[in-house]
């Protein structure tokens, strides 16, 4: 029986999706479940299970078409027999998996492998679109070594004649000095930047700032990381307290958790909150759902698998919609202050930065402290700078004093 | 009675030839080959095959086994321990022998033709004219009519003007492929890739051998390291007399005693030699083929060398009509023509297709094999491309000590830039097959690190092309 292979339902926001790698031919033989396609979104690569076991008799859409959901892509043949197709390449049990597995010649893997290059990010220039060394390694020059083995003529009986040697150089090595490279961007990268464009195109946005002593947080840290890891199995961070701390200010200050839809302001009764994180494809932001919900250890644990299924491309739709406020660290690449665009439809965004001992005034003393700038930018067409300051200030004071966050104060 | 009618029909069953033909057939185009020789079949019969198996490729490189199997037995293997005496070339067993494999090869493609259902026409093939988009050629009176026809005539061996060939005791590769006895002293015109596989062959079973050259470099095609290699070698170690820069100004036969002789006269420099021989090789080159083939009758155009002139995917000027192999230009090499016969069978079927000459190999069955692809030293100098050398001689490699014959090395040439590997150049034992790998990562545009990266089985031969990819960065790991 011959059925139609169709392009899964993406979610509200993803109209348009783009085949991006079928890891089957026509007349394979396919499992039941196994993948046939990767398809790209916006914000997420999805994975595209054999509805039956069968075989696939015709490819209708190739790799780099773009398609919309429900969308005929192939036949399948549930009937008949075929060649074994070899289950797709990067499947390994290992975190994590090869970024370029089959479409990467060897030394360009490397190089994209040590860069955190992904297959997907670079057009191949080789056979078949196969990413050669020269795609990836920006075409570095290299002095060429003076000849190994000295090449004298071959010996000769009678006078050479002269033959006119053409003295040709040639296009390459005119242009060899000032090397370029040209990659197209990536489905999510085009995407991230539309969106932080409309962004700052349409939201107000001006940032406030605040410094925080993470001394205490730290102590608690230090006090109890042990038992907390025996018990819960992860490691306490430091982002489960600006989470915590983040939904104490928006509980109070609840224009921040709030957005904008046309005249109107949407107040959203839930803490939904969005952990930025780097990807191999690029920046992505998963959801913590119901964050006020959650305990340190809980919300830990999920970004832990956050930032484990980002690695491996394997966050969610689900994983990824939605949210009512971010958090951003820019501290765990040394960042020490920075001004973050907000996400839309969210109105406002918390940026946290490296912690440094800073000499800093307590009592009319100077002590050493260790500081971390908060910055949080909004968007001022709903939150006003009292709200964003007191808002902030509220973040600083449950950070400063984790007591408050147990006792709600 | 109606005229035979085909899809396809090709002129010339060598290696062009009925390779088109076969992969015609396999797409479904009804195909006949119009073959004229017979070559030395006892009975007379046509066969197929080409210069390449009857009296080129194939019977020379049978020659060259069996003759570099009594080398080895005679010098070699004593190194081994093996202690042998009174080692014996019997010339007419090796004949037979290449005589028999020519035979199964060309019998072999008759039965090919059968099973893809392609028409054998014995006959010289002659085009007469062109009638309702039908192509008219001429077999032996009878006439064809072809959609499409293909002429793979090939080429003969250039003579010399004043040197006649009577393939007895002035021959070409035709005769020096059938000597009845190895002859004590054998004269060779033309330092080329025949002259010194010819040469070689009588060399090894106890001639003394002669090789003149026209031109004042030797191997001038190859990369030049590879040629000076190849002289010390053939000259020093081999014994193969090889002269430079000779002007022919006569060559006589005559007898003395009961035994023919030739006597070639020569310059080279200042001085003038002769050189007495009982048996002398004419291996000047080769010319296209197109006598007999009524191209005048049709307007078929041939360029000032001779050849038919085609664009690059062998389409003559006139419709329909194509050419592959030695009869255009381009390497006459057989795989060459093979993959243009391909090609143009493809095309005629409605694909695309095209044959890469940057990566066709060249081969040299001397021993040691030489074989290249891809740009040469010199080459990439001309043309102002910078480069790096990765070169790796095989007396650093195991496997050929254990083999008892280190030989020569491999020559990596990659792009300073890019790493691109731009050319690759192999003289040793099993350069013919360890080509192989560089065409085929020539062809994937690898870079030297790509085949660095690459895991090579150990020990082999082909690890030195593994090193020489190391040594193009300067991190040989044995060497």
């Amino acid at each position: 029986m011959l059925i139609e292979v169709k392009v899964p339902q993406l979610s509200e926001s993803v109209a348009e999706a783009t085949l991006s790698a079928w890891h089957v031919k026509e007349g394979d033989a396919v499992a039941r479940d196994q993948n046939l396609i990767d398809i790209e979104t916006d914000k997420v690569v999805l994975e595209l299970p054999a509805p039956s076991a069968g075989v696939i008799v015709k490819i209708i859409k190739g790799n780099g078409a773009a398609v919309v959901a429900g969308e005929v892509i192939a036949q399948l043949d549930t009937e008949a027999k075929g060649a074994v197709a070899a289950p797709a390449a990067a499947k390994l049990a290992a975190a994590p998996a090869p970024t370029a597995a089959a479409t990467a010649m060897p030394a360009a893997r490397k190089i994209m492998d040590e860069k955190g290059i992904a297959a997907a990010d670079v057009q191949g220039s080789g056979r078949g679109g196969r990413i050669l060394k020269e795609d990836v390694s920006g075409g570095t020059k290299v002095a060429p070594a003076p000849a190994t083995v000295a090449v004298s003529p071959a010996p000769t009986l009678a006078a050479k004649p002269a033959l006119p040697q053409p003295n040709v150089v040639s296009a390459e090595a005119i242009i060899a000095d000032r090397p370029e490279q040209r990659v197209p961007m990536s489905r999510l990268r085009v995407r991230v930047a539309e969106r932080l464009v409309q962004s700052q195109a349409t939201n107000a946005i001006l940032t406030t700032f605040n410094e925080v002593n993470m001394a205490p947080v730290m102590d608690l840290r230090k006090k109890y990381q042990e038992r907390f890891e025996k018990e819960h199995g992860v490691k306490l961070g430091f982002m489960s307290f600006f989470v915590k701390a983040a939904v104490a200010a928006l509980k109070k200050y609840p224009v921040i958790n709030a957005s904008i839809d046309g005249n109107d302001i949407v107040y959203h009764g839930y803490f939904d909150i969005g952990i930025a994180v780097g990807s191999p494809r690029g920046l992505v932001v998963p959801i913590l759902r119901d964050a006020d919900q959650l305990s340190l250890a809980q919300i830990e644990k999920k970004i832990a698998e956050f930032g484990a299924k980002a690695k491996e491309g394997k966050l969610s739709l689900e994983d990824l919609s939605g949210g009512t406020f971010t958090i951003s660290n820019g501290g765990i690449f040394g960042s020490m202050l920075s001004t973050p665009i907000i996400n839309p439809p969210q109105s406002a965004i918390l940026g946290v930065h490296a912690t440094k001992d800073r000499p800093v005034v307590e009592n009319g003393q100077i002590v050493i402290r260790p500081m971390n700038y908060l910055a949080l930018s909004y968007d001022h067409r709903i939150i006003d700078g009292r709200e964003a300051v007191l808002g902030l200030v509220t973040m600083k004071d449950a950070l400063e004093d984790p007591a408050r966050l147990l006792l709600d104060v | 009675m109606a005229n035979k009618q085909f899809d396809v029909v090709v002129i010339g069953g060598g290696p062009g030839g009925y390779v088109a033909a076969i992969r015609a057939a396999q797409l479904g185009l009804s195909t006949a080959c119009i073959e004229s020789e017979s070559y030395a079949d006892p009975k007379g019969e046509v066969r197929l095959g080409g210069t390449c198996l009857n009296v080129g490729c194939i019977p020379s490189k049978a020659l060259l086994q069996s003759s570099e199997l009594y080398e080895q037995a005679s010098h070699s293997f004593v190194m081994h321990g093996i202690s042998t005496s009174g080692v014996k070339m019997d010339v007419a067993t090796m004949i037979k022998r290449k005589d028999n494999i020519v035979g199964q090869l060309t019998g072999g493609i008759k039965a090919l033709f059968k099973k893809n259902k392609i028409t054998l026409l014995p006959g010289h093939g002659t085009f007469v004219g062109r009638e309702e988009e039908r192509w008219r050629v001429d077999v032996n009176g009878e006439i064809v009519e072809a959609s499409h026809v293909i002429v793979a005539t090939g080429s003969t061996a250039r003579h010399l003007p004043g040197i006649a060939v009577d393939n007895k005791v002035i021959c070409d590769n035709v005769g020096a492929l059938a000597f009845d006895s190895t002859p004590k002293r054998l004269g060779v015109i033309g330092a080329g890739v025949i002259g010194l596989e010819l040469g070689s062959v009588w060399k090894r079973l106890g001639s003394e051998v002669t090789i003149l050259e026209a031109l004042p470099d030797f191997l001038g095609a190859a990369d030049q390291a590879v040629a000076k290699e190849a002289w010390k070698i053939f000259t020093q170690k081999q014994g193969l007399d090889i002269q430079l820069g000779v002007k022919i100004t006569k060559v006589e036969t005559g007898k003395k005693g009961r035994d023919a002789q030739v006597s070639v006269e020569y310059e080279i420099g200042d001085e003038t030699r002769t050189l007495q021989c009982d048996r002398l090789i004419v291996s000047v080159g080769r010319v296209p083929h197109t006598e007999g083939l009524g191209a005048e009758n049709v307007g078929l155009a041939l360029n000032p060398r001779g050849y038919i002139a085609v664009d690059h995917n062998c389409r003559t000027n006139l419709p329909n009509v194509w050419a592959v192999g030695d009869v255009v230009p381009g390497p006459m090499l057989a795989h060459k023509s093979m993959e243009e016969g391909v090609m143009v069978a493809e095309c005629i079927a409605g694909q695309k297709g095209h044959v890469n000459l940057d990566t066709v190999p060249w081969v040299i069955y001397t021993h040691p094999e030489i074989a290249w692809v891809g740009k040469t030293e010199q080459q990439l100098k001309n043309e102002g491309i910078e480069y790096r050398i990765g070169q790796i001689p095989f007396a650093a490699n195991g496997r050929a000590l254990g083999q008892g014959d280190t030989t020569g090395f491999v020559k990596m040439l990659a792009c300073a830039r890019t790493d691109r590997v731009l050319g690759v150049h192999v003289i040793g034992n099993n350069a013919s097959e360890l080509i192989a790998e560089a065409v085929v990562a020539m062809e994937f545009n690898a870079a030297s690190e790509d085949i660095a990266r690459i895991c090579h089985a150990h020990p082999t031969l082909s690890e030195a092309m593994h090193e020489a990819a190391l040594a193009v960065d300067k991190r040989a790991l044995h060497f």
